[in-house]
């Protein structure tokens, strides 16, 4: 999805912004580390700190710097050498896993539902997404299959009038997998392109929600063996290493087929992505970095690795 | 992830299975499994750093319990300081001021504060039988008003009419100016989340909390947080001023190490967590909890407890044997001294007799200053064997032998000398009354009356 939209002025430079102060610190703390000394143990096992303290994980940065090892241990280097190469290990994670979000339009609907925990940035991913496919010339449909939290509904309707798209509703307390049902027939019926499934929050160690969320997937089934056509889990950039356990878990019970990261607008830096992409092997399609409807931009892996060590794009 | 880890701490102890005490090289590799624990557990590395630098102080030396490991015994450790540093347990809300005071709950977007504004209402409500009013200031967010409008119908608690067109300076006067003309003992401002690093918004924040003076000013926090958890904590602090933190979504499976990182960098306590969805689940903190959680390794900190259990019974019992033949000496006292940087000695003693538990609470009390402690173990070890078992034979020229020997003065020595005298005749006492039954009754006269 990056390809079509070309970087507008402006949003390249505010995602700098917004990755460049999450990584201000971590690069400042590598380049006092390297910049009068060899690399030795000493100063590999600082790195492999600083990088954990990026959320990257302990077992990737651990490996991470193994590999920075090889070939330039015991040799003077300097901080922009470590950078450069950190970055192009981490790059190298992360380039098969930038695929963009591509609605195939085959599908009338192309039904994408959207999971993860409470406050993770769901609805306005879903905002977001709506406001993207409707520019890219797709009628879209939203289904607030959150009828559980308090004005989910009405969260959802105000971005269903934010991106001239209709939202499916019930009553609060209604079952959401019959909500889903019915929306997905209702877009079927009108021949939308991409129908957009809110779910509610919720932590993937609860089982019973968990099970409602598996509920939703086999009952689009019976309607289309092939939906929902995609299930995005939203990760809030400022988890950590909870991260894996929520991607486990939400690829069990709905069959997860890709990412989004949001609020990477903050100073939190999203490495578990990292970690998340070699060992789940998912997509990462999108970036939320904002609460606005253009906030959302393509997941771009050399950018966001360059960014994380505090280098220019 | 975790159960490799455990698997490394499993070698670290099996290499050090010796006796004695703790030596820099048991503890440096025992720590060194401890670090990464705590950052897999979301701890914030400047946090993990220091925390660890206070362990080894704190370990170095230490005594390993019988049927314990060097490992295990710092694990131990590092959860009881893990404790104190998230301690203490359950400070209550602050509630001492004029009528309506207020509450304003600030955090990032998506940590939970309008849930958490709701239960918190509906506690004090309840619980407290105030009467409350809650506002949302959150004009940014897509029905935020809307959200805390249906959690009060569903909680029972007043919420603010919402204006159209508002701004969160004029709700907030509004709540006020409602708090007080319509009797509300506490005013609940529910805020739109912020990044800390947006300044305009901090600056709403800051004028916010200027223009209402809450009396707690609470950050609301996810407890999913990772590293970042430190650059949140800290911002807030300085640019708002928080009072408290609130931790939500502990009912998921994070080990939760946002709690220790904004607990260090702020110095402010955690008050309360959320444990659900549903608007009763808002409870008390209780720092061992988060603590056993965050290191999860309650396994081994439960066998170093049982340990210490089994040695504090065996010491009891051998002692109450010994005051009962009238022996008690000097060497006795300085195992006390020893156990009572490991475990709280004498109150540890006591709390295996029966009927001690006030004097237990009182005796925790007392503050122990572990310098003075080292000196009371250099005066007796600077004591011949015989002194230790006679300390009557303990006159002038042999105290100042002794206190030159310690490197203190007499007028230490002097007060090791009553402190064991004082110990010797309250275990004799503890054992007479013992034997005659009324220990249940009689003890606490026995002692100093408390603070
Ligand atoms: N700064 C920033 N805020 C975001 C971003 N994405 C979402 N948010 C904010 O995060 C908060 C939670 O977002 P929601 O979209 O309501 O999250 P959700 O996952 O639908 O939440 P629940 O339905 O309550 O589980 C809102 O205040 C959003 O405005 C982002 O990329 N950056
Ligand atoms: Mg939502």
């Amino acid at each position: 999805m990056a390809a079509s939209e070309g970087p507008k002025a402006g949003w390249l430079a505010r995602l700098k912004a917004g990755l460049g102060r999450s990584s201000a610190r971590l690069s400042q703390g590598i380049a006092a580390l390297l910049v009068r000394r060899r690399l030795d143990a000493a100063t590999l096992e600082e790195l492999e700190e600083l990088l954990i303290s990026a959320d990257l994980g302990a077992a990737t940065a651990a490996r991470l710097v193994a590999d920075l090892a090889r070939g330039r241990f015991e040799r003077e280097v300097t901080p922009e050498e470590v950078k450069e190469a950190l970055a192009e290990a981490v790059a190298r994670i992360l380039a098969p896993h930038a695929v963009a979000l591509r609605p195939d339009p085959a599908r009338k609907p192309f039904a994408i539902l959207v999971v993860g925990v409470n406050g993770s940035g769901k609805t306005t991913t879903i905002g977001k997404l709506a406001k993207r496919f409707r520019e890219e010339g797709r009628s879209v449909m939203l289904a607030a299959g959150d009828t559980f939290r308090a004005a989910a509904v009405e969260q959802l309707k105000v971005w269903g009038e934010r991106t001239a798209a209709p939202v499916i509703a019930r009553e609060p307390g209604a079952d959401a997998a019959g909500l889903a049902f019915a929306a997905l027939a209702e877009a079927r019926a009108r021949g939308i392109d991409v129908l957009l499934i809110d779910t509610a929050g919720r932590l993937q160690n609860k089982a019973d929600l968990m099970a409602e969320l598996a509920k939703i997937v086999r009952v689009l089934k019976k309607q289309d063996p092939e939906a929902p056509h995609a299930a995005l889990l939203v990760l809030d950039a400022t988890v950590g290493q909870n991260a894996h356990a929520q991607v486990e878990v939400f690829r069990d019970m709905t069959g997860i087929s890709g990412l989004v990261v949001t609020k990477l607008d903050g100073t939190a830096k999203g490495g578990v992505v990292v970690a998340l992409a070699e060992r789940f092997g998912l997509p990462i399609h999108a970036v939320g970095v904002g609460e606005g409807a253009d906030d959302l931009r393509p997941f771009d892996a050399r950018a966001f690795a360059r960014n994380l060590m505090g280098l220019d794009a | 992830m975790f159960e490799s880890l455990s698997g490394k701490l499993g070698g670290v102890f099996d290499r050090l299975r010796r006796r004695g005490s703790l030596s820099e090289a048991d503890v440096a590799a025992a720590l060194r499994e401890v670090r990464i624990a705590l950052l897999e557990a979301d701890v914030a590395l400047p946090v993990v750093k220091d925390f660890i630098e206070r362990v080894r102080e704190r370990a170095v030396g230490e005594e390993v319990l019988r049927s314990v490991t060097p490992g295990q015994q710092v694990v131990k450790i590092v959860h009881d300081h893990l404790t104190e540093t998230l301690g203490p347990a359950a400070e209550g809300l602050n509630l001492d001021a004029p009528a309506p005071a207020v509450i304003l709950m600030v955090g990032l977007q998506g940590s939970g504060k309008t849930t958490t504004t709701a239960k918190l209402g509906r506690m004090l409500a309840q619980r407290q039988r105030r009467k409350v009013l809650m506002a949302s200031l959150d004009v940014r967010r897509a029905a935020a008003q809307e959200q805390l409008a249906q959690l009060g119908a569903q909680a029972g608690i007043a919420v603010l009419p919402v204006v159209a067109g508002e701004g969160p300076l004029a709700i907030a006067g509004r709540a006020l100016d409602a708090g007080r003309r319509e009797g509300y003992d506490l005013v609940l401002l529910d805020t739109a989340g912020r990044l800390h690093i947006d300044d305009e918004l901090m600056a709403e924040a800051k004028a916010l909390a200027v223009r209402t003076r809450p009396v707690e000013t609470l950050l609301v926090a996810d407890a999913l947080t990772g590293q970042d958890a430190v650059n949140v904590a800290r911002a807030f602090n300085d640019r708002v001023g928080i009072t408290g933190i609130v931790l939500t979504r502990v009912d998921g499976d994070a080990r939760g190490g946002a709690a220790l990182s904004m607990k260090a960098v702020t110095g402010r306590p955690i008050k309360l967590i959320g444990v659900g969805e549903k608007l009763d689940a808002l409870e008390a903190f209780h720092p061992d909890r988060i603590a056993g959680r965050i290191l999860g390794m309650g396994d081994v900190v439960g066998l170093v407890e049982r340990a210490a259990e089994q040695i504090d019974r065996d010491e009891a019992e051998r002692l109450a044997r010994k005051v009962q033949k009238g022996g008690l000496d000097l060497e006795d006292l300085l195992g006390q001294i020893r156990q009572i940087g490991r475990m709280g000695g004498m109150e540890g003693l006591l709390a295996h007799l029966p009927g001690v538990a006030k004097i237990k609470s009182r005796l925790a009390d007392a503050r122990i200053d572990s310098r003075a402690l080292k000196h009371q173990e250099a005066i007796i070890l600077s004591m011949t064997p015989a002194e230790r078992r006679r300390p009557e034979i303990i006159k002038a020229s042999r105290k100042r032998r002794i206190a030159a020997g310690a490197g203190v003065g007499v007028p230490e020595v002097n007060r090791l000398l009553k402190q064991f005298s004082d110990m010797s005749r309250m275990m004799k006492r503890v054992t007479e009354m013992e034997k005659k039954g009324l220990l249940r009754r009689g003890l606490e006269r026995l002692m100093p009356p408390g603070r």
